[in-house]
């Protein structure tokens, strides 16, 4: 299970894992039948090492779920339904933090029903992100809520509020919405993006409390917020599907990526590799490559997705293909047998086999040879061999596809070009 | 006389496209050419050569100065090809009827539709979560029989004659359909009032320049928004041969709604109308959807015997483009899209649809 790279969460209930090296969408559900208020709402690693997931759903129960088992193992009540719905859920420690919609943060220790702190932290918080430096530092924003850093251990009072921008030129007051927000590693800085498609990157070590920086992107708000691992750039996407890099020295847009067509509920960045996830209302998962911006993933999952967690995998690497024992011994014996023989064209020997399918008796390596084709082969939509099939789903995958069609279709617009340029090159000469 | 002496550029005054290619033949075939007249041959396209080898002499319609002639001899042309065309059909035939049984199958001619790229989110209907997710979405009120349909019909403001008219067809043809005057009301301070007065349906018909050119279909109580770009409307006087008005409660066809954005709209629309529809009147409304392209229509059907069936059409006829599909009720600014139309999407594939 730890070969799962995107956990999501949709909106009927179910925790869906997808694998993309292996193009496999597995879902995990707590109970036999699917219910909507069991609506996920939030996601978060339940600890520094990826093994376990805190799923936080709309009925207020925060389910814990190991990615090694496969199954949900344990369930907390952290708050009331009518309290509203999680907005951030974090792990502190062997505590959880989490927060709702009406502004409570709790600190949650555990086995216990009762939290150990609660702050107010406003009317309205849309989303509460914890940093990744000092973890009892968490920040709070919503609308009409400012931007505010509590530190847990002294809850009195936020470390740091955020002030409302300058009034406009005709001294009216703006309007605040804060919708999502992230710690800036290395420094102090906190980068935030607005409802009103504003981007503000604030300095709790400076004086100044307004926004030391001001972006602005496209005419939709702004929904989901991710931080690159190069650090001075953020990937911000809008209720209507557009995402886009921007660079934070400056305030402008380093670059748009393109392909989602509904609202993006969740983004996260790799964490090593210049990867970027997307999911949202439109019901794909999609994976682009901040280089060169284009897709290289996308899959398609029946429901409507709210959160994202990307693990540490590499998804581009090839899967490793899951054996039983036994095979692997089989094969071992077969592998041992083509060597004594050929012993100078060992290598050459091995290539031919690849490309010779259903020769020999090979059955164990046929099943080897099996996974390297579906991950080589990435252009066959109708890949269907699965290694080892204890799911109920299996999803396409689409990627090959798309290139395939681009090819086509540029190719035939250079031909066209040439020739007309050729018809007219031969006029011009006749008339001179 | 001493053809070879004559020079090239001669011959290349009046020439217009064909003369690069066919210069270097034009030089060694003068004699041919120069005293050729319109009857002498049959037009035959130039063909590329090298200048070594023998080629037949070549002739083209396009070379003839005088437009009665060229014409005269471009038809002979094309009457040539259609008889050689004809003639193959024929020839295909008699061995394919030869053959009998052994005939390999005929060909089926490639169109868009059949060559339509399969789109993943194809609805699969064993699919159990897809299921879950239509049971559960903000229809399930309706489709569980809970609610009835009442929709609102109303118009952008100042609607012009023919908007009007359309409008009061559309509540015509819609059961338990209202129409009211817009008088420059804000559609979210409308719709608290709507859900109040326990309407399911908002409907808005844009209009531009006397012409509908638009519809937002807002279902009520949270339901989702579409958006669409209405086209060719024809109202009830300008169908030929229609009916009388429609009268009682139609039953419903939706064709075509494959994918899984195309479910959600196949079921907005099928809730505007009531579950239980009059058989006795023998009305049916279609939504029938090609190429993303809704088209409706409004017939009353009459079976003659259990293979034949007479249609008449009633009603008003309409094409609808779905522009954008909100999740939420009316709110397109802070709205959360669920699927919004890119301008040059099809320029990339023109195989691929979304509904």
């Amino acid at each position: 299970m730890s070969v799962m790279d995107a956990w999501l969460g949709a909106e009927t209930g179910l925790l869906k894992g997808v694998s993309v090296s292996r193009k496999q969408a597995v879902n995990f559900s707590s109970s036999s039948c699917l219910d909507r208020a069991q609506e996920v709402r939030a996601l978060s690693w339940a600890g520094p090492g990826e093994t376990e997931l805190l799923v936080g759903s709309a009925d207020g129960l925060v389910r814990t779920f190991s990615a090694e088992k496969g199954t949900f193992t344990s369930s907390r009540r952290c708050g009331e339904p009518h309290e509203g719905c999680f907005s951030g859920l974090h792990a502190l420690g062997s505590a959880l933090v989490t927060c709702t919609e009406k502004g409570a943060v709790r600190v949650w220790k555990e086995h216990s029903d009762v939290p150990v702190t609660e702050v107010r932290a406003g009317e309205h918080v849309h989303r509460m992100r914890q940093s990744p430096v000092a973890p009892h530092r968490v920040a709070t924003g919503g609308k009409e809520t400012p931007v505010k850093i509590w530190d847990l251990e002294n809850p009195d009072k936020p470390m740091f509020t955020a002030k409302n921008l300058r009034d406009t030129w005709l001294d009216l007051r703006q309007p605040h919405w804060v919708r999502d927000m992230a710690f800036i590693p290395g420094t102090d800085r906190l980068v935030s993006c607005t409802g009103y498609h504003q981007v503000h990157v604030y300095d709790p070590s400076s004086p100044q409390r307004r926004p030391v920086l001001e972006a602005v992107f496209g005419e939709y708000p702004l929904t989901a917020l991710s931080l690159p691992v190069d650090g001075h750039t953020v990937a911000v996407a809008n209720t209507q599907g557009q995402m886009a890099l921007l660079d934070l020295r400056k305030g402008l847009v380093c670059g748009v990526l393109k392909g989602a067509s509904g609202s993006v509920r969740a983004l996260q960045c790799h964490m090593t590799l210049p990867l970027i996830a997307s999911c949202g209302l439109d019901r794909h998962l999609r994976i682009h490559s901040l280089q060169d911006r284009k897709l290289q993933h996308k899959v398609y999952l029946k429901s409507r997705l709210n959160c994202l967690l990307f693990s540490s995998n590499d998804p581009n690497a090839e899967a490793k293909p899951v054996k039983v024992k036994e095979e692997e011994e089989e094969e071992d014996e077969v592998w041992d047998k083509m060597e004594s023989v050929h012993e100078d064209r060992g290598a050459h020997e091995e290539d031919c086999v690849h490309e010779d399918r259903g020769a020999h008796e090979e059955d164990c390596v046929h099943e080897d040879r099996g996974a390297h084709e579906e991950d080589c082969v990435h252009e066959d939509r109708g890949a269907h061999e699965e290694d080892c099939v204890h799911e109920d789903d299996c999803v396409h995958e689409d990627r090959g596809m798309h290139k395939e069609e681009k090819v086509q279709y540029t190719k035939g617009k250079n031909k066209r070009k040439t020739d007309s340029k050729t018809g007219q090159k031969k006029t011009k000469k006749q008339k001179n | 006389m001493d053809f070879t002496e004559v020079p090239v550029s001669d011959q290349g005054k009046g020439k217009k496209k064909k003369n690069k290619k066919t210069k270097k033949q034009k030089v060694s075939e003068e004699g041919e050419a120069r005293g050729d007249d319109i009857d002498t041959k049959d037009g035959v396209k130039m063909e590329r050569t090298e200048p070594v080898t023998v080629f037949p002499p070549t002739f083209s319609v396009s070379e003839i100065k005088n437009k009665q002639r060229r014409h005269l001899m471009f038809m002979k042309l094309k009457q040539d090809k259609r008889k050689q065309k004809i003639m193959l059909k024929k020839k295909k035939k008699k061995e394919r009827e030869a053959l009998g049984d052994k005939a390999p199958p005929k060909e089926v001619p490639k169109t868009i539709e059949n060559q339509r790229v399969y789109d993943e989110t194809t609805v699969d209907p064993d699919d159990e979560e897809v299921k879950f997710d239509e049971e559960t979405d903000e229809f399930a009120a309706y489709f569980n029989r809970l609610t009835n349909p009442k929709v609102l019909i109303t118009t952008s403001d100042r609607p012009r004659g023919r908007t009007v008219r359309f409008c009061e067809q559309l509540a015509t043809v819609i059961p338990n359909a209202h129409v009211y005057y817009r008088r420059g009301l804000a559609l979210k301070r409308i719709i608290p009032q709507c859900i109040a007065r326990d309407f399911t349906y908002l409907m808005v018909i844009n209009e531009d320049r006397k012409m509908p050119n638009g519809l937002v279909l807002c279902h009520l109580p949270d339901g989702p928004t579409a958006h669409f770009k209405v086209s060719s409307v024809r109202l009830r006087k300008e169908i030929k041969r229609r009916g009388k008005d429609p009268t009682a409660h139609p039953e419903v066809i939706l064709n075509n709604f494959s994918t899984r954005l195309g479910h959600s709209i196949g079921r907005l629309f099928a809730a505007l109308f009531p579950q239980d529809p009059h058989f006795v009147g023998r009305q049916v409304a279609t939504f029938h959807n090609q190429r993303d392209f809704i088209f409706f229509r409004f017939h009353r059907y009459i079976f003659k015997n259990e293979k034949k069936v007479g249609i008449r059409e009633l009603g008003p006829r309409f094409t609808l483009k779905l522009r954008s599909l909100q999740k939420g009720t009316f709110d397109s600014k802070f709205g959360e899209y669920e699927w919004v139309l890119k301008r040059h999407e099809m320029d990339s594939c023109r195989r691929k649809f979304q509904l």
